[in-house]
């Protein structure tokens, strides 16, 4: 990982980053042409002079598939023996009634859409993905499985790791000071579920307004005094930042 | 009727420019929020709308190639966009153009970071004034980088002109109309790659020099715009207090 020394700077595509002799730690997003390394998209460049490496924050795109990431995803299609869903990758997924039910399925004799039907709603991880085929995903694993209560915030997928904060930070303190259960999946879809209404508007906003500020430093002590703002504004605590 | 008098006793253009200068230039990015990518680009009274949906499926799979995304271009004019009615059907020109927009932006866009699926790049010109095809180049690049597709370069277009036997740059269609060569380039400044060059008109081996270097020379100014544009989308952002 880049040492917090790295240099941030905001580049777009075919803007030089640096010259020299870097580790490229994101070659999707940087190239390096005639000895220059040369972004790829619109983003935040971390340029780290000690270790020699180049990372990249792109600030735009879309998600794409890796092995391991826990993903949202919305069944569209109900096959024979699977399922496809809208993970919003380039590609959609594979969910196997295998998988899913953990026991072979016979299809002459059972309809899968009694299980999950289009529209529902799954939380699943990415078991395969590779250039040559479609991301096919598996339920089995703790807190996986078909969603059946709370709410989905979409946010772009690149801003994920904002909501998430360095070392969980960012998470833990939406947890701790909303209450909420919070489910970040790779895939820029959060799924929360509150103790009241209240609390769900606040973490809301508060998610939206990362995604908007992703770029700029500071946001988890923003995003703290904001929550407790906006507790104080709905009567929830005491004007002094105590829990009532 | 006597002849279009497209440059005056002073020496500047019928407009009012000089024969180097280009029209007042607006771009907007993120105009749109249902695609993945969009852009809004103005050349004077040329008006270009791109946006840019994927990358994706698509259901006709035969198109999909197993190593890279294939780019898809539609160039098309809106009814209101001419002095007379443009039928919406698409004219052999439209397709004609659609095909070199397409060329004109497959050399930067990293293709193979998505393999098996399809980029759709859709440019709607709202009011032509000529220049649409160098403008929808740019916006359709700016389009591009707004959703997050990587390329090693914006591409921007501009075109130069000859009138008068003076070569002119970013014509308007009175220039286009009644000029003597139209020539349309389009630029990846960084990577230094020329990805569009048509020629309409006669220029000598001289004037096809000079026009060129006077092409490369609005490219920047317009391409230093591009890039201002897409970092003040972020940089604008104010913390909310």
């Amino acid at each position: 990982m880049s040492s917090k020394e790295a240099r941030r700077v905001l580049v777009v595509p075919g803007e030089v980053i640096c010259e020299g002799e870097f580790k490229v730690l994101s070659p999707n997003y940087i190239v390096k042409v005639d000895g220059k390394y040369v972004a790829t998209a619109i983003g935040l460049a971390q340029i780290n002079d000690d270790s020699r490496e180049l990372s990249f924050i792109p600030l735009e795109g879309c998600y794409v598939p890796q092995v391991d990431d826990i993903v949202i995803g919305y069944v569209v299609d109900v096959g024979l023996t699977y399922w496809e869903v809208d993970i919003r990758a380039p590609f959609t997924a594979t969910l196997y009634a295998v998988d899913f039910l953990g026991r072979p399925v016979n299809p002459a004799k059972e309809d899968l859409s009694s299980y999950l039907s289009t529209g529902d709603t799954v939380i699943a991880k990415v078991e395969v993905f590779d250039r040559s085929r479609g991301p096919i995903i598996t339920t089995k694993g703790k807190g996986l499985g078909k969603v059946i209560q709370g709410t989905i915030v979409e946010i772009s997928p690149v801003k994920v790791a904002r909501v998430i904060g360095r070392r969980g930070s960012m998470h833990q303190l939406l947890r701790s000071e909303t209450g909420c259960d919070i489910t970040v999946a790779r895939n820029g879809r959060i799924l929360i579920s509150c103790p009241n209404k209240e609390l769900e508007d606040i973490l809301i906003m508060a998610i939206l307004k990362i995604e908007r500020e992703a770029h700029i430093p500071g946001l988890t002590d923003r995003i703290k005094e904001f929550i407790i703002r906006e507790k104080v504004k709905r009567g929830l605590i005491s004007g002094e930042g105590k829990a009532t | 009727m006597g002849r279009v008098k497209l440059l005056r006793e002073d020496g500047l253009r019928h407009d009012g420019r000089k024969p180097d200068e280009l029209r007042p230039i607006r771009m907007q990015v993120g105009v749109l929020n249902k695609a993945s990518g969009s852009a809004l680009v103005e050349y004077g009274a040329t008006k270009v709308l791109a946006a840019v949906h994927g990358p994706r499926e698509i259901p006709q799979k035969h198109l999909l190639l197993p190593n890279r995304a294939i780019l898809r271009c539609r160039y098309h004019m809106l009814t209101f966009s001419t002095h007379e009615r443009k039928s919406p059907a698409p004219s052999r020109r439209e397709i004609e153009l659609s095909k070199v927009i397409r060329e004109a932006l497959e050399p930067v866009v990293m293709a193979e970071v998505f393999p098996r699926t399809a980029i759709d790049i859709f440019i709607e010109v709202i009011n032509a004034d000529g220049g649409t095809r160098t403008a929808s180049v740019t916006a359709a690049s700016l389009a591009l980088a707004d959703a997050g597709i990587p390329m090693r370069d914006l591409v921007v277009g501009v075109a130069v002109g000859k009138v008068d036997g003076v070569l002119v740059l970013d014509i308007d269609e009175v220039e286009d109309m009644y000029g003597e060569a139209d020539m349309p380039v389009a630029v990846a400044p960084s990577l230094g790659l020329v990805t569009l060059l048509q020629l309409n008109g006669v220029l000598t081996r001289e004037e096809f020099d000079e026009a060129l270097k006077l092409a490369l020379k609005g490219a920047q100014v317009i391409y230093n715009i591009a890039r201002e544009t897409l970092k003040s989308r972020y940089l604008g952002v104010k913390v909310e207090e």
